[in-house]
């Protein structure tokens, strides 16, 4: 399947002509990038689907039925993922902002350390921390409740925004805010008035990234949340062995933030922006 | 002047510590104190239950483990394929969708779509493309190219890990290809122009000029999709075999397993995978002092 193929050597003859083989190659890199979400889509609204038939005898939607009614729970997981995906955007942005002015703006003593730190989450995959963060939950109570499971999305959410707004800061020129004061705006109406304009796309951007990060999450879910807390993720991987009609149409439901955010924000979303470096996360 | 000034330097470095100070505690209590637990779990050390010494033990089990250092060779194997074939194929990409052509808009927002799609839900769809009855098996067998699924090569929970690496290219292809297509932008196709009207041909042009600006990209987002593709859990735990299983999910296995003694070997096996990861830190952070200084 893996058959985008490369147009490196330019070797195409001229009669089939350069456009075409540009064309051929980018609808199978496209085929290739849509086709896993083929199968979840159909799934989604099949009846009957047996092999080899290649597509469904009967189409029912019998799914997302199943995904509505309250047996099982879709909607208060729904309910339970972006509660916690909000918690954890809200802490994120308060601490990540301040966090990363103070990289983006500043140099001082240790700041090669600082940078470390925010960058090892992001890096060190989350099952060789949370581990032991399980253990430490465990202790303090904090293990198969929604405080906790927000808490240890912070580990990759927090640095993901702080890195993002360093980079915004250090595109942001301080010295705007050195004018206002100078003509004698107060500390809040500078901040208010001058420093949040200039940041306020980045920290929209990087709240929507962070946002689907959190969202995203399985293992952290999965052993702070100690079968207590159901996430849509967590139900995702239940019916993915047994049910996949249900899985489909829940797999629908999982990814559309995500086409959402990217609508939104596509226009931010440059690879040389920080937003993409930690996208690796989701 | 010189003491208000100095009063002034004070008064900054308060401030940098006042900004840093709740996203500095919040990541050394829960992740550098979640490694410091695992660390001291690892050493057998658990004061809770009466275990007040520290061994190696855990170390030693798992290290003359044949079942662990299955997984680590296969872990490696995931990793470093996924990462080999998603960077030749992003390079690709990009070079492909460099230039202006109609519709660029569009194939550009469908390329960067993958980025926020969750791997949970790409490695399902990876499951229902390629397992025995599978989307593509189907395909084939109307095609006739094969008779029944058994025909079909194992693709999922197979031991070469086909659909693991499947699942990392497709989602990581997008990720590196935004990255270097930004580079390609920003750069312009003038240096090629250039080297092509000086005789190079495109091969040569490309080789010469092209690779070495866009290599920074390409490797420190390599590092990142290497570091992602050894550490994560969910898809092999869904596409892979459970015997040998890639290394997150044998440490899983050993740390919801019932017998208790194989906890320390669990959070052995989460520094193993750890302090591959700060190396893995540690050559993006040089990499990337590289990249910002050119």
């Amino acid at each position: 399947m893996t058959t985008a193929p490369a147009p490196l050597p330019g070797i195409a003859p001229r009669t089939i002509g350069r456009t075409t083989v540009r064309w051929v190659g980018i609808m199978g890199l496209l085929t290739f990038l849509v086709a896993p979400m083929v199968p979840l889509f159909i799934w989604s609204i099949s009846f009957r689907w047996f092999y080899p038939d290649i597509l469904p005898s009967e189409y029912s939607m019998r799914a997302w039925e199943q995904v509505i009614s309250p047996t099982n729970n879709v909607i208060g997981a729904t309910g339970q993922t972006t509660l916690i995906a909000l918690l954890c955007t809200v802490l994120s942005v308060l601490f990540g902002v301040p966090a990363g002015r103070a990289l983006g703006l500043h140099n001082f003593k240790g700041k090669r350390i600082v940078e470390v730190l925010i960058l090892a989450p992001i890096i060190v995959p989350g099952l060789a921390v949370v581990l032991g963060i399980d253990t430490m939950f465990i202790r303090y109570g904090l293990s198969g409740n929604i405080l906790g499971v927000t808490l240890v999305h912070l580990v990759p959410t927090l640095p993901y925004m702080t890195l993002v707004m360093s980079g915004v800061y250090a595109n942001y020129d301080v010295d705007y805010e050195l004018q206002a004061r100078s003509l004698g705006a107060g500390r809040w109406a500078t901040q208010r008035y001058v420093t949040l304009p200039a940041v306020f796309p980045g920290v929209v951007v990087g709240a929507l990234f962070t946002f689907l990060i959190s969202w995203s999450q399985y293992v952290l879910t999965l052993l702070i949340g100690d079968g207590q807390v159901e996430t849509l993720p967590i139900l995702l991987f239940n019916f993915a062995r047994s049910e996949p009609a249900i899985a489909g149409a829940l797999s629908v439901v999982f990814i559309l933030p995500g086409i959402l955010v990217l609508l939104l924000s596509s226009k931010y979303l440059s690879g040389d922006s920080a937003a993409v470096g930690g996208i690796g996360n989701i | 002047m010189n003491r208000f000034r100095l009063s002034e330097r004070g008064a900054q470095r308060l401030s940098i510590s006042i900004l840093l100070a709740p996203a500095l505690a919040v990541i050394v209590l829960l992740f550098l104190g979640g490694l410091a637990s695992g660390f001291l779990r690892s050493l057998n050390y658990f004061p809770l239950i009466g275990l007040n010494d520290f061994n190696f033990e855990a170390y030693f089990t798992i290290f003359t483990d044949n079942g662990f250092l299955q997984s680590l060779v296969l872990t490696f194997h995931i990793a470093f394929t996924s990462t080999l074939i998603a960077s030749i194929l992003a390079v690709a990409s990009a070079l492909l969708l460099r230039p202006a052509f109609r519709g660029k808009r569009i194939v550009h927002f469908f390329f960067s779509l993958n980025l926020t799609i969750p791997h949970l839900v790409g490695a399902i769809g990876v499951l229902y493309l390629f397992q025995n009855s599978g989307l593509v098996s189907r395909i084939m067998t109307g095609l006739d190219i094969i008779q029944r699924p058994a025909d079909f090569p194992a693709m999922v929970f197979d031991p070469w890990a086909i659909g693991i690496i499947i699942q990392y290219v497709w989602k990581e292809i997008p990720f590196i290809g935004v990255i270097v297509l930004a580079i390609l932008l920003s750069v312009g196709e003038d240096y090629e122009s250039v080297a092509r009207s000086l005789g190079a041909n495109r091969w040569q042009a490309f080789r010469q000029v092209t690779l070495p600006l866009i290599m920074p990209g390409v490797v420190s987002a390599s590092v990142i999709v290497f570091a992602f593709t050894f550490g994560a859990f969910e898809i092999p735990y869904l596409l892979g075999r459970t015997f040998p299983a890639a290394l997150p999910v044998l440490a899983y296995q050993s740390y919801t397993d019932v017998d208790l003694a194989a906890r320390p070997q669990a959070m052995a096996m989460a520094m193993v995978i750890a302090f591959i990861s700060t190396l893995l830190i540690m050559a993006y952070m040089k990499l990337s002092r590289v990249y910002i200084r050119e």
